[in-house]
């Protein structure tokens, strides 16, 4: 493997870590993650997407989320 | 190898701080200023928060946080800590830091500069990183059901008021600050109200079209705000369009208040949080874009270090540098707003309790550190015209040659060429008595962007700063109104029980009206008055952040007290002594001073006095009974916000002393220990790549 290709690499195994955070902190990954949860099997019948992204706005903007 | 790197920290730091002492009566490069910050910050992070987490806060990474022992994948989910610090930091970075620090530039760029690296490392981090550990061991309680659990009854109704009260004050002193942006300004008024519609189609985007893409439609939206602050420039040159968005700040405040309003009562996902995801985003990337910014154009420091007027007679505000610069940097220092968010989602998403470190007292580092570039900006303006764009026409004159004489006069000279032809650059008619911090903020923006990506486009990138102020002020205004509305109502409950439900709509319709009432009243007198109105109400917002603050310090100062570790007890109780002596300082000074510049009863009397000789001008004498109402409920706001403090202290001193004594004292509420799970299976999952160090 030549340097400059493990640059690249290296480089693009950086952008991806970042869009995973991206991703994980707007929360644009939420409901992949709700369906893997090995606790919502216990839960009652599974959300679909509309209904689980509704429910969490509901939640996050119930209290203070925001501050000056 | 730490202390190494320690030592070199402390030294690069000394040699930054040397480099401000000594250049006093010269000019100053901000770099120096933001190596100061860097290695404060490290030294603070790497050594004071480290040994306050382990013996102070007795972190202990075995013990189960409440998102893994609740562990539900809705609200309590163990997160990564960069994740988590990522909400965190959203979550508290508003648009405080913007504005504190361009006001107290007033007094030169060393005060304000001192008290936001001092400040954060001692007390606002310690603060936050403090309550954030607390609650964590409290399932996630409430700063305000804390300080009921663990002081009584007292401290626990404190700090409800305490948080009513500064929500009306921020919302309506943030509205003002809009206000002054857009008036007269078609331009920003344009790009301000196109917001509003790009955020709703952001929503029903996410709402019907592919709910939950919240990457991609964030990005749609922030491509059409941008377009809108491109389109701003097409409205401002066209002459017919122009008019339509071409308004005086009375109405412009009526819109403020009627979209407060509506945004309260409209479902969430239509306006409110849409608008909140593109705040964030614009958010973060103007934050980083304005650092690398600095970074390259490292300009000079034009502010001196110090003023005349820290004597007490600054235009924007009045009062000495002690306690008034303390009470102006509120954000960005030491904020007891935090203590609300740092006790409400962010503790259900801490996977190990050593994670607060980053997460409470690293978040707020960044904060600091935003309000230390928002110092830059507005310090590497002409002093001249700095004064020119932040001083109300009650102070100079609404008439610009008497303006820039008396402001030459102060030894900082200005003239009308130099603010009409900086007015053109900025694609605006006029910059002066823009009171409020956000123009200034923004011209000092746009000659950083300016110079550093591309001089050709001042217009817009001076408009782009508006608006991404204005985005995110707009953001807590909902929220605030919202937040605001959810607290009257579980107040309205314990009167007639059906008013407690938040989704009644006839307490849902009440309620709002009288929070936006609440503040829409005082954003009408801030408007009204002359003086720009932002001169009496930020100080009384910071006096009511701080009391905050002072409440949340309390409530840790307590339970450090009664876990049996007084010894560490200073670590909360220095920052919370000071912050009650400027507080009280200037309450009593605001209240009681005899200087109208100072006092509000002062202020009141004299212009009562002048409007009974009748001396004011019409225009004056109209809205002179409401100024003088306003400034005795003002003055009584202050007297409580006073009173509510030393309750709390005392309150908390009473618990104390009880327990040094050996007396009952309330039950300690933190939950048992119960042992971490060894590698919690999330966070594997969740974030493959990095390792947990």
């Amino acid at each position: 493997m030549s340097p400059g290709w493990r640059l690249a690499r290296a480089i693009g195994r950086r952008l991806a870590t970042v869009g995973r955070w991206l991703r994980a902190v707007s929360g644009d990954d939420a409901y992949e993650r709700y369906l893997t949860h090995p606790a919502r099997a216990h839960e009652g019948p599974v959300l679909d997407r509309r209904r689980f992204y509704a429910d969490r706005e509901r939640r996050k903007w119930g209290g203070i989320s925001r501050c000056c | 190898m730490k202390k190494i790197t320690g030592l070199l920290l402390a030294a690069v730091g000394a040699v930054a701080l040397g480099g401000i002492a000594l250049h006093r009566h010269e000019p100053i490069n901000a770099l120096w200023i933001v190596t100061a910050a860097v290695c404060i910050y490290a030294l603070g992070y790497r050594f004071y928060a480290a040994w306050v987490a382990a013996r102070v806060l007795s972190v202990d990474p075995s013990r189960a946080t409440p998102a893994e022992r609740h562990d539900n994948g809705r609200d309590f989910v163990p997160t990564h800590r960069w994740i988590a610090f990522g909400h965190h930091f959203a979550a508290i970075a508003g648009p405080g830091p913007l504005v504190g620090p361009t006001l107290a530039a007033q007094f030169g760029y060393l005060p304000g500069t001192l008290w936001i690296l001092i400040g954060a490392v001692l007390g606002g981090c310690v603060q936050d990183m403090t309550v954030l550990l607390l609650s964590i061991r409290r399932d996630g309680r409430s700063l305000g059901q804390m300080a009921r659990d663990e002081l009584g009854p007292v401290g626990g109704f404190a700090a409800l008021i305490g948080t009513l009260l500064i929500m009306i004050l921020l919302i309506a002193v943030l509205g003002l600050v809009v206000v002054n942006a857009m008036k007269h300004s078609p331009w920003s008024t344009a790009t301000v109200f196109a917001t509003v519609p790009v955020a709703m189609l952001v929503g029903l985007h996410l709402r019907r079209l592919r709910p939950g893409h919240i990457l991609e439609a964030s990005l749609i939206g922030v491509a059409l705000v941008l377009l809108a602050v491109w389109g701003g420039g097409w409205v401002d040159a066209h002459p017919h369009v122009r008019g339509l968005f071409d308004w005086s700040s009375l109405p412009l405040a009526g819109f403020v208040a009627a979209y407060g309003w509506i945004a309260a009562i409209l479902p969430v996902w239509l306006l409110l949080a849409p608008r909140d995801y593109l705040s964030t985003f614009l958010k973060v990337g103007t934050v980083a874009l304005l650092a690398v910014a600095i970074v390259m154009l490292h300009p000079q420091i034009r502010m001196p270090a110090l003023t005349a007027f820290v004597d007490g007679h600054g235009p924007l505000f009045g009062g000495k540098i002690f306690p008034f610069v303390f009470i102006t940097i509120a954000c960005g220092a030491v904020s007891g707003f935090h203590a609300l968010v740092a006790s409400g989602t962010t503790p259900k998403l801490i996977a190990s309790e050593a994670d607060v470190r980053l997460i409470g007292y690293g978040s707020m580092l960044l904060e600091s550190f935003v309000a230390i570039m928002a110092l830059i900006a507005a310090t590497l303006l002409d002093p001249g015209v700095y004064f020119a764009i932040n001083t109300g026409a009650g102070v100079v004159g609404s008439a610009p040659a008497a303006a820039v004489h008396t402001i030459s006069g102060w030894g900082f000279p200005v003239t009308v060429q130099q603010m009409q032809s900086l007015a053109r650059q900025m694609g605006e008619t006029t910059l002066f008595a823009r009171t409020g911090g956000a123009p200034s903020l923004a011209v000092g923006m746009a000659s950083i962007f300016g110079s550093t990506f591309g001089r050709g486009f001042l217009g817009v990138w001076y408009h782009f700063a508006i608006m991404f102020e204005a985005v995110f002020i707009l953001s807590t205004l909902d929220a605030g109104t919202r937040v605001g509305r959810f607290m009257l109502q579980d107040l309205l409950g314990h009167v007639y029980a059906p008013l407690g439900r938040t989704s009644w709509y006839p307490s849902v319709l009440l309620s709002s009206t009288l929070i936006v009432a609440g503040w829409g009243y005082f954003l009408y007198v801030g408007v009204i008055d002359p003086n720009g109105g932002v001169n009496i109400l930020w100080p009384l917002f910071g006096i009511a952040n701080q009391m905050l603050a002072a409440i949340a310090l309390s409530v840790a100062s307590g339970i450090l007290v009664k876990s049996g570790r007084a010894r560490y007890a200073a670590v909360t109780l220095v920052p919370l002594g000071w912050l009650a002596l400027v507080t009280t300082v200037a309450a009593w000074q605001k209240v009681t001073s005899a200087d109208p510049h100072i006092g509000l009863l002062a202020a009141a009397r004299a212009l009562a006095a002048h409007l009974a000789a009748g001396t004011l001008p019409a225009s004056a004498a109209a809205v002179a009974p409401q100024l003088i109402f306003n400034q005795r409920l003002d003055a009584w706001l202050t007297g409580l916000f006073t009173a509510i403090l030393w309750l709390v202290i005392l309150d908390m001193a009473r618990v104390c002393l009880r327990r040094l004594r050996g007396l009952p004292v309330p039950a300690s509420a933190e939950v048992p220990y119960q042992a971490a799970r060894p590698r919690p299976p999330a966070l594997g999952a969740q974030w493959p790549q990095e390792d947990r160090g």
